[in-house]
């Protein structure tokens, strides 16, 4: 039996009135990299939103189970230690709480019970991850994302990836508004954390991080649905044909 | 311990904070006039100077209005004739530590305040084992000159400085409760630091055994003579009890020039009293002084710490922040005036306000006619942790100067819900998330209090949201 990660079985996420998602199916199997791909207005981020527990994000039928178990009941910080992770696109900032004081408490929220975290353990592990992504050290003394550019907050994210080592991660369109040289320090970050017991769902919009992050799956997210799945392949189909197949095809079923 | 009980009643121990009254059976009466002013005068066997000043006070605070923009529906409940205006120290010593609320004690506890200084805290003074620290502070500063002990002492041994200076910055007119002050006062530091002499130790009222220290109408007057430094302590993060539901303290501080004061309050009074404190100082020319402000408790706080800038190049700061819950109104501020060119002030101010609470910011910066090269900055920023909370801001800027340079910055925000789900999806509880949003808000005061305090209020924060959220 396939070891599965995430099973996503007929899911619907509404926001307010509105639904965003009709009737999702989406399994991983753990060590796998699935893309997550579709136009403006499929409901990428709201999925991703829905899946680490956004309160304005109501996932209103369906089940959603992470390592077997359903995860409906579960709140936010709940998932989070369960070993889900969200690469947010727009991060909040966190006036007055240093980077490494934030990861400080994330990582001793994960310690309960367990032997406490030396300073020099902690301090390597920030260091790896940021030398992997090549950020500045004095990052680690400024507020989380205050002030922060675009691209640093990207970088931000994925670090808390690396240094948090989620079984299943979710990025929600890391790779967009990014140019070529810092699209692959991200690129990079994924493929070090890519793993047996690591799972990586990557949404995004365009085909060009899968360049250098090659997924084991992709599929095809239109208005709320998925239209289509397949291999590296159908992000190559994308790239040439774009999305308008796929949305001619809903549209005619 | 090193300090023998002889040292401490020696007569010669001249900056104890004992109080030669205390062998004296007085208690007033509740409530207030000439003769409850003229016993307390007599008991503390005061000069005529200082007689004729406490009655010409309470005068002043008999015909004066309450302030007519003040939050009324709080201040008015005070009961003046229910109140005692003086309690000889042992009185309040006689308190047992089982009259101490539950909730306070077991704050405590859980912020790791030792015995010995809960029970001090808590008003049971007489058990407080301090003498030691305090001893060797005190022989440092008698070698450096420098005058520290209670108001009280500090009248009968230094009259002549005293005399010079006390009502200086604040005169009994200039509102209701500095006039009560000064027809009633009792306790209080007072602080002389000789000309070219900085003190390195931070000055801590709550280093003193005497209970008057943290007394119902303290009255504080620090004078740091040219080229000095001091830092002043007043209070602790640890939540402060007493039975007296109203404390009204003046705080006076003569910054001469080129001398620097720093004074650090953290006011966590219980959640019944009424705390209406006048703080100001005057800075000469080049001289600095800074008010870092903290209010976590008591029912209605009202205090706006001024500076007087008077000479050429002075400079007046205040960081606060203020945190009000359930039940409390914490009405604060400053007042910044600048009376002489080139001189500069920055009013940094942030408040907290959860579950209906209330906090107001008040703020003047004025700048007198010919007060030119003038700079000053405001920012005030507040948080408001659900909808039953209230901010309310009240900047007042007269400038009458040309060539100034005047900012002012106010933000209200609340404590999002996509910056709280970011936290949380961290793996942090909505307490822990809280806590820490919190925290980081109060930040850039925190950082500039000495570490222990700074630990404290960070875990009394963390108190307050595990008491309040959910």
């Amino acid at each position: 039996m396939a070891d599965l990660i995430l099973e996503l079985k007929d899911v619907h996420v509404s926001v307010g009135e509105t639904e965003i998602i009709r009737g999702l199916d989406l399994t991983i199997e753990r060590g796998t990299v699935h893309a997550l791909m579709g136009p403006n207005g499929s409901g990428k981020s709201s999925l991703s939103l829905a899946l680490m527990g956004h309160p304005k994000y109501r996932i209103t039928s369906g089940d959603v189970r992470f390592e077997g178990k359903s995860i409906l009941d579960m709140s936010p910080d709940e998932r989070s230690l369960a070993g889900m992770f969200l690469c947010f696109q727009y991060p909040s900032a966190v006036p007055g709480v240093s980077v490494a004081n934030f990861m400080r408490n994330t990582l001793m929220a994960r310690q309960k019970g367990a032997a406490p975290l030396t300073p020099a353990k902690f301090k390597s592990l920030l260091d790896d991850a940021t030398k992997r992504l090549k950020m500045d050290p004095a990052v680690l003394a400024r507020y989380v994302n205050d002030g922060f550019s675009g691209g640093e907050k990207k970088r931000l994210e994925m670090m808390q990836m690396l240094v948090l080592k989620p079984k299943l991660a979710i990025l929600d369109e890391t790779d967009s508004g990014l140019d070529i040289d810092a699209l692959k320090i991200i690129a990079s970050g994924i493929e070090a954390h890519r793993s047996p017991e690591h799972s990586i769902l990557l949404i995004t919009h365009y085909q060009r991080i899968l360049n250098y992050v090659k997924p084991d799956v992709v599929h095809v997210l239109v208005k709320g649905k998925i239209v289509k799945e397949g291999g590296f392949e159908l992000a190559e189909q994308l790239e040439s044909g774009g999305y308008d197949p796929f949305i001619k095809d809903l549209v005619e079923a | 311990m090193a300090v023998k009980q002889t040292e401490l009643v020696d007569k010669d121990y001249k900056y104890g904070f004992r109080d030669e009254t205390a062998n004296y059976a007085f208690k007033a009466r509740k409530g207030i006039d000439h003769d409850i002013v003229e016993q307390i005068s007599v008991m503390k066997g005061e000069p005529q100077w200082m007689r004729d000043f406490r009655h010409k006070s309470l005068d002043i605070f008999l015909a004066k209005p309450m302030p007519p923009w003040a939050n009324l529906d709080l201040l008015g409940q005070i009961q003046f004739d229910d109140i005692y205006y003086y309690m000889r120290a042992s009185d309040v010593e006689g308190k047992t530590w089982e009259e101490v609320p539950e909730e306070i004690k077991r704050t405590f506890d859980r912020l790791g305040v030792p015995e010995a200084e809960r029970k001090f805290l808590g008003g049971v003074t007489a058990q407080y084992d301090s003498e030691v620290v305090y001893h060797s502070i005190r022989k440092d500063l008698e070698e450096q000159g420098v005058f520290f002990s209670d108001m009280d002492t500090g009248l009968r041994e230094h009259e002549d400085i005293v005399r010079e200076h006390f009502s200086t910055v604040i005169p009994p007119a200039d509102n209701k409760f500095s006039a009560l002050n000064s027809a009633v006062w009792s306790g209080g530091s007072f602080i002389w630091v000789p000309p070219g002499v900085h003190v390195t130790v931070p000055l801590q009222a709550y280093f003193r055994i005497n209970a008057e220290s943290m007394g119902q109408f303290e009255r504080t007057l620090i004078i740091a003579e040219p080229g000095s430094f001091v830092h002043y302590i007043e209070g602790c993060t640890a939540p402060t009890y007493s039975s007296n539901s109203l404390h009204s303290a003046v705080v006076e501080l003569i910054a001469k020039e080129g001398a620097h004061i720093r004074y650090t309050t953290i006011q966590n009074w219980y959640k019944n009293i009424y705390n209406l404190v006048t703080k100001r100082a005057i800075a000469h020319k080049n001289a600095h002084v800074e008010w870092v402000d903290g209010n976590i408790g008591s029912k209605l706080t009202m205090k706006y710490p001024s500076v007087y800038m008077v000479g050429e190049g002075a400079k007046g700061e205040v960081l606060s922040i203020a945190y009000a819950a359930n039940g409390q109104h914490q009405d604060a501020g400053s007042k910044m005036v600048h009376a002489a060119p080139n001189t500069t002030s920055i009013i940094t101010s942030k408040s907290v306000s959860k579950g209906g609470g209330r906090t107001t910011y008040r703020g003047l910066v004025k700048v007198y006619e010919g007060c030119e090269g003038v700079k000053s900055n405001v920012r005030c920023d507040a948080l408001l942790m659900d909808p039953e909370s209230r901010s309310d801001t009240y900047p007042t800027m007269e400038i009458d100067a040309k060539d100034v340079r005047i900012e002012h910055e106010a933000t209200v925000s609340k404590v999002g819900e996509e910056q709280l789900f970011y936290v949380m999806s961290r793996g942090l509880s909505e307490v822990e998330a809280t806590t820490m949003i919190v925290n980081g808000f109060f930040e850039p005061f925190v950082k500039e209090l000495p570490m222990e305090y700074a630990v404290e209020l960070n875990r009394l924060i963390a108190l307050e949201m595990e008491g309040s959220v959910g």
